[in-house]
Order: structure tokens, then C-alpha cells, then sequence
């Protein structure tokens, strides 16, 4: 279903688009937005130079949550490592998990098994519901809507981080797969727990966008607010939603087909204007796609083991050289580039943050728009500090 | 001080026996007001506890505010860099008294996980008192919880005379902390060491 | 994808004077790169992008990776005339590897769905000669990668519209992820003291209970 379908085409705009002649009081005024602001999602900061309510510069300060994760790596056996990027983008640990054990997977030419593979689909997918479920509530927190959106989406979180819990025991730093497969297999009934909440989640969706897709203040505060263009996206080494809401059709699952996600019948929605509210309706749409998914994938889970049976966990060398794997994260492309040098510690870790090179036009973005549209803009990124900073 | 037995027994008669002490601690320990701020993962964990699952409204406490001014109590969520330490001792310097710190989380209490980091600071303890620590990584809601019930006895328990009342109530206590600079390699100074000192272990002879 | 000895050849044909290089990769990724020299880099970079069949218009991932100066001993074995009779005789060789830092890139192609391909880019040593060109000009989503790198591993890229630490403060003068980083000392007591601790721990007379 394309986002036209989905509101009945409808577009607002109140404001009118700015101009360079308004607002021209000739002085101009710097603030410093951040590291502590209540709507910059954790501790990110942006010096902004304003002509009266107009943005003129804008300058992102980074690294207040810069705790060394590649540094610390290079010191431990790759599975040491594996906790760690639990702690990336600490929304959605069990993606960050499998482009991690994809890349490790890649460096040693693993198999994972099927059963493992449908596991992780069902566990990414679930993450990815949970991850854009909240960020519709943070988007809205930001517009000024306290409390109820936030409220429903974290109702809907906790169902989920339920299911998280009854199978890895961590509610957010699952910990969950292994190179080569995952760590344990599905507790009895999670299944049945998981179709239950997958048949339940469309009742959250429709209350969600019946309250919201066509809200006036809403669609009058994103709609034309922080437009991206398609060409400048793909220069800027933009992915994920946001690079898919200014129209370009990349979604990893379906280019890399990595994991088993060519078995699994979805569309890639797909955004027209590349503003804010076309990327708050991508992912609405995409976490109806995930539920197409997770109903396959939970209804054809097959029987069989979880591990490779060559998988080492001890003592795991593998061969000099350097793999890149990468995924469709719920912010974007993921990846982890690994060099071996033969040793039991990479020699080097690099993560591949996608919300941190998704701010890379948050400046273009945000240029000749009010200063109270920043934040809305910051907020439509999705970024998560964790993963920014690392 | 009257007995609690009697005083119940009374309070069964409709007569409300208190002392100004309880009465100031009761209204003080029921509205702590956090400070709208998290750093890391742990600040995800303190939003899931102010969400209606876990219901912080309970403690008096959901009132989170954007600025430190109104705020009583600042939650350490997370992991504190050296980048990010000056900021949070500049943000509890502006907190009127009083107020109260919870270190929330390993990271907070020491570096948790990260504690090799180059950038990291190996605990909040270093520069500001700490109230409460919360061990987890991150702790759960509960646990969360679990401190602010902590905290609420800590601040029932206050005497408001004598040597051990709360820092407020003494002029010459101080009520802000040096704010540590950025230096070529580290922060400076790396500690305060008037409320920090490395524990020191004597190898045995 | 062609493969990438034929955009090897095709590069040396369209960027003229460009030195290529294959690295190869023995791991089960088989994910081979390029060695580009640094004076023809930019123009490399800007026909990987504009070609028709590669479009490589999305540059991924920027990584600095440092490579200190290494001595490698290996025993070869070889033969010799030793009293006018052929006899095979274990050598130990020693080869000695200057420092050197390297930026790696890891493009795609957003236009044609394919990828990756992996360009290294190599400064001459560790210490002064430190600089390479930047690619931000080609492709606008490296300017804060090269920030980082440039922040941690202490590249210069030359032509960056914006060189300016971005994770570290702007007064400190390490490059952390470089190997032989020191870190300050501001280690703590630790019940099982292991590893780089122990020696720290020795170092400083605390820790290590019951020693």
C-alpha cells in the first residue's frame, strides 16, 4: 500500500514554505541545542545560528556517548564482542546481533541452519515493530503530543520485549545469536505467544493511525518540513526508512537477500516527498510488512537444530583476512567490518552506524526551516545515541 | 516522641497526631522530580518505568523536567564519557537543594562494561555524591523503582536538626562541585578528590 | 558485477597514470579490494560513480585501520651449495613492513543494486606523511566518516570541507584507535585483576588482594 492510499491523499500546509524575506532581522543568534534538551533523544548537541525562527547553520556535536566500542573490541575474542553491540542501538539488540554474527559468519564461512535463520527473522521483525512502533510515539512526543502516543507505543514494547525476555532472558540486551546460529531454542508456547501478539499488533496499528495519519497537527507540522531529495540521499550515503521515504527503492532484504528473506512475500513502501511525514508513514507501513513476515515465518518455522555443528565457540581463530556484512537494521544499513589477522581478537572492529551517517544531512535539512521543526527533524532521523556515538 | 502504638490508636479516633519533621519529610519524599535526562541505554529503561506498565506516577515522581532548576533528583542513566562529565556536573551545580543523585546502572556506578574506554568515566562517584546506586545492566523498571523506595526512606529518616540533618539545612555545606576541564589526554583534574579517593588496597608483606 | 580484475583494467584505461592495485582477501568472504594511489584517487573515485555500468553511487563505509611497522620472521627454506653439494638449508628471513595508515571504502550501487567493492587508500607512514586525499567531494556521505577517522586514527584528508575532530573534544591531541595508544592511567581497584589490568595494577602498587 503506498502512503497516498493509506491517508486518501490527503497533504496540509499551513505554514507557509519559508522564504529567505521573512524573519531577515539582520542579527543573528547562536544557540548551543543539547547535549542535555529533552527532544534531541539522548545526549546529542547541535549549534545552531539563527536569523529570527529561521535556521542559517546548523552544526551537530557528537561523541557524549563516544564509550570506545571499536577500541574495546580489538581487546576481546569475537564473542566477547557479541554483548557489546547489544549496546549499540540499544532499541533493537537481537539486529545488532545478527549483522554482527553475519559478518563474523562471512570471516569464517558459517552455515546457519534453518531453523536458526527463521528465528532470526522472527526476532529482527520483531525488533523492527517495537523499534518504529516507539519512534512514532518519540515523533509525536516531540511535536508536543505528552504522554499518550509514547504511552500506547511502549504498551505495545512491552508485549514484545516479553517475548524478547522468555526467549534470551534480557528484556533489551538479548545476547541472543551465536556465530553460526543462536544461543538456545524457542521456550514451549513462544510461539503461540508470538502469533498472538502478531494477530493482535493490527488492532494497535489501526487505533495508532486512526489517531494519527490524518491529524491535522500533525500532517500541518511534517508535511513539506525537512525534505530530502532522492539524489543528495543516495550521495549522502543515507539508508534504512529514510533513504526508502524520499523514493529509493533499496531495502537490503531485498538486494543482499541475506538470511532467508527471499522466501518471504513483502513489499518495500515507499515515500514520495522526503519529507517528515512521509518517513513517519514509511515505517508505519513497513511494520505492517513485518507482520506479513512474521506470520509466514512463524506459521513455516521448521523443526531442526540451531547451531552449525563446525561453529566453535571456544577458542574461535578464524583465517587471516576481512569480511563487511551488513543488514537491513530499523535505522538502516547496519554493517560490521572485520579484519583478522588470525588471532582470537579482531584485529580490527568497525561498525558501520547507520543513524550516525543518516545525520550527515541533517544540516541540509533543517537550513531555512524554523527552529521548532529542528527537532521534529532530529526525531523523524531516528537516531539512538548508542549507535551514533559508540 | 509519642509512641507509634498510641499515635495509631488515636489515628483510629480521627485524631492526626504529627510531627513538623514527618510532616516536612512526608511531603518532601513524595514529590521528587527528576531531572528529564538520560545518557544512554538505562534512560530507555527509566522511560519503560514512567510508562503505564510500571507507573512511576505512584512514587510522585513522573514529573520529569527539561530543566535542572525544577528538578530535585537526577538520575545518572547510563554511561557517562569523559566528553559528556562536565556537563553533568554543570547540570547538578544548577540544581537547586534538595537534591539527590541515583546512579543508575553498572556504567554509572563504574564504567560497567565500558570500564576500559579511553573515554569513559569509571563512575559518576568520582565528581558527584551518589544517594543510590542501582546495579543492572540496565536494571529493570523494578529496579528503578526499587531505588526511588530507597530513596523516599533515605529522606524520611532525615532528622531536620542536629549534625545529621540534610546537606540543605547546612549553610556551609556545599552545594556545588568543580566542574573537571577537557585536557590533551584526560580530563582535569581526572577526579575530585574531596569526595573521591582510589581505594587503596596494601599488598600483603 | 564484473569482476574485479575487469573494473581493475577498466579503471587504468579511463583514468589515465592511475596505479590500481588488487589486495587480495584469503577469507571465506572472498571480499577482494583495490588499492588506489593517492594522486589519481579522486578521479578513480569520480569514474566508479559516473560509469554507466558500475554506478557505484553509494559509499557505504569509511574505516581507518592502522598498521604499525612490523617485523616478520619467516623460515624459507632453500638450497645451497655447501661443500659443492646441493642441500637444503633453512633460512630465517627477516622482512620488515613500514607503518602505514589506511582508509578503506566499501561502495555500492544504489542505481544498479550491486556491490561491494572495497578501495584502500594508504598515507606513506605514521608519523608526518599522514595525509590522503578525501573523497567527500565524490561522495557527500564520507565527510563525518573521514571526520572520525580522521579523529581517531589521525589521517589528514586533504580536499575536506570540514577536518575538525568529531567524537573527542577539540583539545585533545591523541589518536585513540591507533595501536600504540596510551591511555590515561585512571585505573581502580578490581577484585581479579587480569591481563592489562594485572600489569596496570602492578604498575601502581594497588590491587592484586593477597599479593
Amino acid at each position: 500500500m503506498s502512503i497516498a492510499a493509506a491517508t486518501n491523499g490527503k497533504r496540509h500546509r499551513l505554514v507557509p514554505p519559508p522564504s529567505p524575506a521573512d524573519g531577515a532581522l539582520g542579527e543573528l543568534l547562536e544557540i548551543s541545542m543539547g547535549p542535555q534538551h529533552p527532544s534531541t533523544h539522548g545526549v546529542f548537541r547541535m549549534n545552531l545560528v539563527l536569523d529570527g525562527e529561521r535556521v542559517v547553520k546548523l552544526k551537530p556535536v557528537f561523541g557524549y556517548l563516544h564509550r570506545n566500542h571499536e577500541k574495546i573490541a580489538e581487546s576481546m575474542s569475537y564473542l566477547g564482542s557479541m554483548p557489546y553491540t547489544d549496546r549499540l542501538d540499544y532499541f533493537c539488540s537481537l539486529t545488532n546481533n545478527w549483522a554482527y554474527a553475519l559478518a563474523v559468519e562471512k570471516l569464517a564461512g558459517l552455515q546457519v541452519p534453518e531453523r536458526a535463520e527463521y528465528i532470526r527473522v522472527i526476532t529482527a521483525e520483531l525488533t523492527r515493530l517495537q523499534n518504529h512502533a516507539c519512534l512514532g510515539g518519540f515523533l509525536l512526543q516531540d511535536m508536543g503530543a505528552s504522554g499518550t502516543p509514547l504511552m500506547y507505543a511502549f504498551r505495545e514494547r512491552e508485549k514484545i520485549l516479553d517475548l524478547f525476555e522468555a526467549l534470551t532472558g534480557a528484556r533489551m540486551m538479548c545476547n541472543y545469536m551465536r556465530f553460526g546460529g543462536c544461543r538456545c531454542d524457542l521456550p514451549p508456547g513462544w510461539r503461540e505467544q508470538a502469533q498472538r501478539l502478531v494477530a493482535e499488533f493490527p488492532a494497535f496499528l489501526d487505533e495508532f493511525e486512526a489517531l494519527l495519519n490524518e491529524n491535522e497537527i500533525l500532517m500541518a507540522r511534517t508535511q513539506g518540513v525537512g525534505v530530502l531529495p532522492a539524489s543528495l540521499a543516495v550521495n549522502a550515503s543515507i539508508s534504512g526508512p529514510m533513504l526508502r521515504a524520499s523514493g529509493v527503492n533499496y531495502d537490503i532484504r531485498k538486494v543482499d537477500r541475506y538470511g532467508i528473506y527471499d522466501r518471504f512475500d513483502f513489499q518495500v513502501p515507499l515515500g514520495e516527498h522526503g519529507d517528515v511525514y512521509d518517513r513517519y508513514m514509511v515505517r508505519i507501513l513497513e511494520m505492517r510488512e513485518s507482520l506479513k513476515i512474521l506470520r509466514a515465518a512463524l506459521a513455516d518455522l521448521p523443526e531442526g537444530p540451531i547451531m552449525d555443528p563446525k561453529a566453535r565457540l571456544r577458542g574461535f581463530r578464524p583465517k587471516p583476512g576481512e569480511a563487511y556484512g551488513r543488514i537491513e537494521a530499523p535505522k538502516g544499513e547496519l554493517g560490521f567490518y572485520l579484519i583478522s589477522e588470525g588471532g582470537p581478537h579482531p584485529y580490527r572492529y568497525r561498525v558501520r552506524p547507520p543513524s550516525f551517517i543518516n545525520l550527515t544531512i541533517l544540516e541540509d535539512m533543517c537550513l531555512g526551516q524554523l527552529v521548532a521543526d529542528v527537532v521534529i527533524i532530529l526525531g523523524s532521523v531516528d537516531i539512538v545515541l548508542g549507535e551514533v556515538d559508540r | 516522641m509519642m509512641e507509634t502504638a498510641l499515635r495509631s490508636e488515636l489515628r483510629k479516633q480521627g485524631i492526626f497526631l504529627t510531627t513538623l519533621e514527618e510532616l516536612y519529610n512526608w511531603g518532601r519524599k513524595n514529590s521528587v522530580w527528576p531531572l528529564g535526562f538520560g545518557l544512554a541505554c538505562c534512560a530507555i529503561e527509566m522511560i519503560a518505568a514512567s510508562m503505564a506498565r510500571w507507573d512511576l506516577a505512584r512514587f510522585g515522581a513522573e514529573v520529569f523536567r527539561p530543566s535542572p532548576r525544577q528538578a530535585d533528583l537526577m538520575v545518572v542513566a547510563g554511561t557517562v564519557t569523559k566528553k559528556m562529565a562536565p556537563q553533568v556536573v554543570r547540570l547538578y551545580n544548577q540544581m537547586a537543594e534538595p537534591k539527590y543523585v541515583i546512579a543508575m546502572g553498572a556504567c554509572a556506578i563504574s564504567g560497567g562494561p565500558f570500564k576500559q574506554g579511553y573515554n569513559v568515566l569509571k563512575g559518576i562517584d568520582r565528581y558527584l555524591p551518589v544517594d543510590v546506586h542501582i546495579p543492572g545492566c540496565p536494571p529493570r523498571p523494578e529496579a528503578l523503582l526499587h531505588a526511588f523506595m530507597t530513596l523516599q526512606q533515605k529522606i524520611a529518616a532525615q532528622p531536620l536538626t542536629g549534625p545529621h540533618r540534610p546537606r540543605h539545612l547546612i549553610a556551609a555545606a556545599p552545594s556545588e562541585y568543580p566542574i573537571p576541564e577537557f585536557g590533551a589526554h584526560d580530563l582535569v583534574p581526572p577526579n575530585n578528590p574531596e569526595i573521591w579517593q582510589p581505594p587503596s588496597i596494601t599488598p600483603a608483606a | 558485477m564484473e569482476t574485479l580484475a575487469q573494473i581493475k583494467a577498466r579503471i587504468e584505461a579511463a583514468v589515465a597514470g592511475a596505479v590500481v592495485e588488487m589486495v587480495p582477501n584469503d577469507s571465506p568472504s572472498g571480499q577482494h579490494s583495490l588499492w588506489v594511489d593517492n594522486s589519481h584517487a579522486v578521479a578513480v573515485a569520480q569514474f566508479l560513480r559516473e560509469d554507466p555500468e558500475l554506478r557505484f553511487d553509494f559509499c557505504s563505509n569509511v574505516t581507518g585501520v592502522d598498521w604499525p611497522e612490523t617485523e616478520r620472521t619467516e623460515k624459507v627454506k632453500t638450497t645451497r651449495l655447501v661443500d659443492g653439494v646441493e642441500t637444503s638449508v633453512e633460512e630465517i628471513r627477516k622482512t620488515k613492513r613500514p607503518g602505514f595508515l589506511e582508509v578503506v571504502y566499501h561502495l555500492y550501487s544504489v542505481a544498479l543494486k550491486h556491490g561491494p567493492l572495497i578501495l584502500r587508500l594508504r598515507t606513506e607512514n605514521r608519523s608526518d606523511q599522514v595525509q590522503v586525499p578525501s573523497l567527500t567531494p565524490v561522495w557527500r556521505g564520507c565527510e563525518f566518516q573521514e571526520r572520525e577517522v580522521f579523529d581517531l586514527f589521525g589521517v589528514v584528508f586533504t580536499g575536506h570541507p570540514d577536518l575538525r575532530r568529531i567524537l573527542m573534544w577539540d583539545e585533545f591531541t591523541d589518536h585513540p584507535m591507533r595501536k600504540d595508544y596510551v591511555e590515561p592511567d585512571d585505573y581502580e581497584y578490581e577484585p581479579t585483576p587480569h591481563d592489562e589490568v594485572l600489569v596496570k595494577a602492578r604498575r601502581s602498587g594497588r590491587g592484586e588482594a593477597g599479593t
